[in-house]
């Protein structure tokens, strides 16, 4: 039950948006984060769905997943849709009626930029391993260094909670089952019993995650970690031909937007 | 006399999606009360997810599970009460010790079960006895015993339950010879006294030839041999070929024979060993 979880899932492949570099989906994502709040018009929310779904269709991104994803959002996408609904002024459909057509416009689209918006995140979650990811920002983030920013610190530990949420989610499973075993109750009570009857599952659970801590301390300790100053990299980040196309395209993208917008179309 | 009941069990995990894998399947067995049963199989061989059934914990997604003539999923309350019948003891069951005394920790399973102060206080010490935890150690937290003292502890938490079932998967997992042959001892002692089932889950083939009185072994989700220990270990290939082993005794009887040595009888436990080499010995066929 716990396992249906999906938390920036990655789903390998070999595809052109699987192979760019991640700092170049990083920087892309941010293009397109802002061209998407510079849409106004139909128009450009059309231009942004088409690249969006151009680009789902590129990383063989099944409309599916995205749905999946969407899921947990529902509640706050049909929240802001029927706010809009009912908080624009305008020519109302029926004489006497709140809802107007500018409102319903407005839902229409502000409904389409949450969506846009959950799926570009998702599209670089579901095509890059979040090694890449974390390793990508690091690279990205380097210069803040220079300021005293410990940036290697902070992306390893990024990927090392990425690395545990699995490990974690299995064990609070057996630690679940363990302790019904014993006859708890975690489905019936009122919201106090049941918050109470967490604690068995808790307790070991932090035992068990200071636990793996320390292991994977001593662990890399024995392998001579010792931060990350003239630490080398296995695998190499180059950016390729590809990279330098995708931002030439992002920034093709982003000022068509704009000029869309400087036109009121 | 209550028994432990299967019938055509079949769980298949994540049914519907791509991930969809069929742990056991088809599975009908017996067990009377107070039979002493080695469970065993390799990793993946579905017995962890069988001992799940018994105490309701999994759901089948066909068949049924009988515990004293009720179907254990028949309703909720039903499923509620079986856990306390058919006590289930996890792997490194120290991880899910959680409270601040050892006493508390033991008195959780009696206190879900919602009895009277004074039978919670009996049955822990009971339990504590039986598992070799001394009174004195009540008012220590858990977490800071020793890996065998806490293993236990977990395991008298289940025992205080009084279940007629007792089921423990690898009870001596990472424990040193002196702590395994404590706990086997201790679940020996507990069986005589209170003639409970127990259901052993091990691939340690030496401590189940010494332990139990049938051998269940599966092997991809079937039930592959099920019989009195003799029987099973007179089929060495086949425990190989399932990626088993034989118990020492049994394998090292198997070399003497294969090298012309005539032992008598079925020979799985040191004792037997001995036993068949003095016997050959005394009638000079060796």
């Amino acid at each position: 039950m716990l396992k249906d979880i999906t938390l920036g899932q990655f789903f390998p492949g070999d595809t052109i948006v699987h192979r760019l570099d991640p700092r170049t989906k990083i920087v892309l994502l941010i293009v397109y984060i802002v061209a998407l709040f510079q849409a106004v018009s139909w128009w450009s929310y059309a231009l942004v769905t088409l690249v969006t779904v151009l680009a789902m269709t590129l990383g063989h991104i099944k409309p599916k997943n995205i749905f999946k994803g969407l899921k947990p959002m529902l509640f706050i996408i049909v929240l802001t849709a029927l706010l809009n609904i009912f908080y624009t002024q305008g020519t109302p459909i029926v004489e006497g009626w709140i809802i107007t057509w500018e409102g319903i416009g407005r839902s229409v689209q502000m409904i389409l930029r949450i969506v846009l918006l959950i799926t570009g995140t998702f599209l670089l979650t579901y095509t890059t391993s979040p090694i890449a990811l974390t390793d990508g920002l690091e690279k990205l983030l380097s210069p803040l260094k220079r300021i005293g920013v410990p940036v290697h610190e902070m992306t390893l530990m990024m990927s090392m909670a990425l690395r545990f949420i699995p490990t974690l989610i299995e064990e609070t499973d057996k630690i679940m089952s363990a302790q019904k075993a014993r006859g708890a109750d975690f489905e019936t009570g009122s919201l106090v019993q049941r918050a109470k009857a967490l604690l068995p599952i808790l307790v070991p659970l932090f035992v068990s995650a200071f636990r793996r801590a320390d292991e994977l301390a001593v662990a890399m300790e024995s392998r001579c970690y010792h931060g990350g100053d003239g630490r080398t990299r296995m695998k190499q980040m180059k950016l390729q031909g590809i990279d330098y196309a995708a931002f030439a395209l992002g920034a093709v993208f982003l000022a068509a937007v704009i000029v869309l917008r400087h036109f009121g179309l | 006399m209550p028994e432990l009941r299967v019938e055509a069990l079949t769980h298949t995990y994540s049914a519907g999606t791509p991930f969809q894998k069929t742990a056991i399947e088809n599975i009908t067995l017996t067990i009377p009360q107070g039979q002493m049963v080695g469970l065993l199989g390799h990793t993946g061989s579905g017995k962890s997810t069988f001992i799940q059934h018994l105490n309701a914990l999994l759901q089948p997604t066909s068949g049924k599970v009988w515990y004293d003539g009720k179907d254990i999923n028949a309703d909720k309350f039903a499923r509620r009460d079986i856990k306390g019948q058919v006590g289930l003891v996890f792997q490194y069951p120290e991880y899910q010790l959680f409270e601040e005394t050892v006493y508390k920790d033991i008195a959780f399973g009696p206190k879900n079960q919602r009895l009277s102060e004074q039978e919670i206080d009996e049955r822990v010490r009971e339990a504590a006895a039986f598992v070799g935890v001394e009174e004195s150690l009540f008012e220590r937290s858990p977490l800071e015993l020793s890996g065998g003292q806490k293993r236990r502890v977990a395991i008298a938490g289940v025992i205080a339950m009084r279940p007629g079932v007792l089921i423990l998967d690898e009870p001596t997992a990472g424990l040193d010879p002196a702590g395994c042959r404590q706990i086997l001892d201790n679940i020996r002692d507990y069986r005589e006294k209170t003639g409970s089932t127990v259901i052993l889950v091990s691939h340690n083939m030496d401590d189940a030839a010494r332990m139990a009185e049938r051998l269940i072994v599966f092997d991809h989700g079937h039930v592959a041999m099920d019989g009195s220990p003799e029987q099973v270990f007179s089929r060495p290939e086949e425990l190989v070929a399932i990626g088993l082993n034989v118990p020492h005794a049994a394998a090292i009887a198997m070399a003497l024979r294969q090298r012309g040595v005539r032992l008598e009888g079925s020979i799985y436990t040191h004792e037997q060993l001995k036993a068949a080499i003095l016997g050959a010995k005394e009638a000079g066929v060796c």
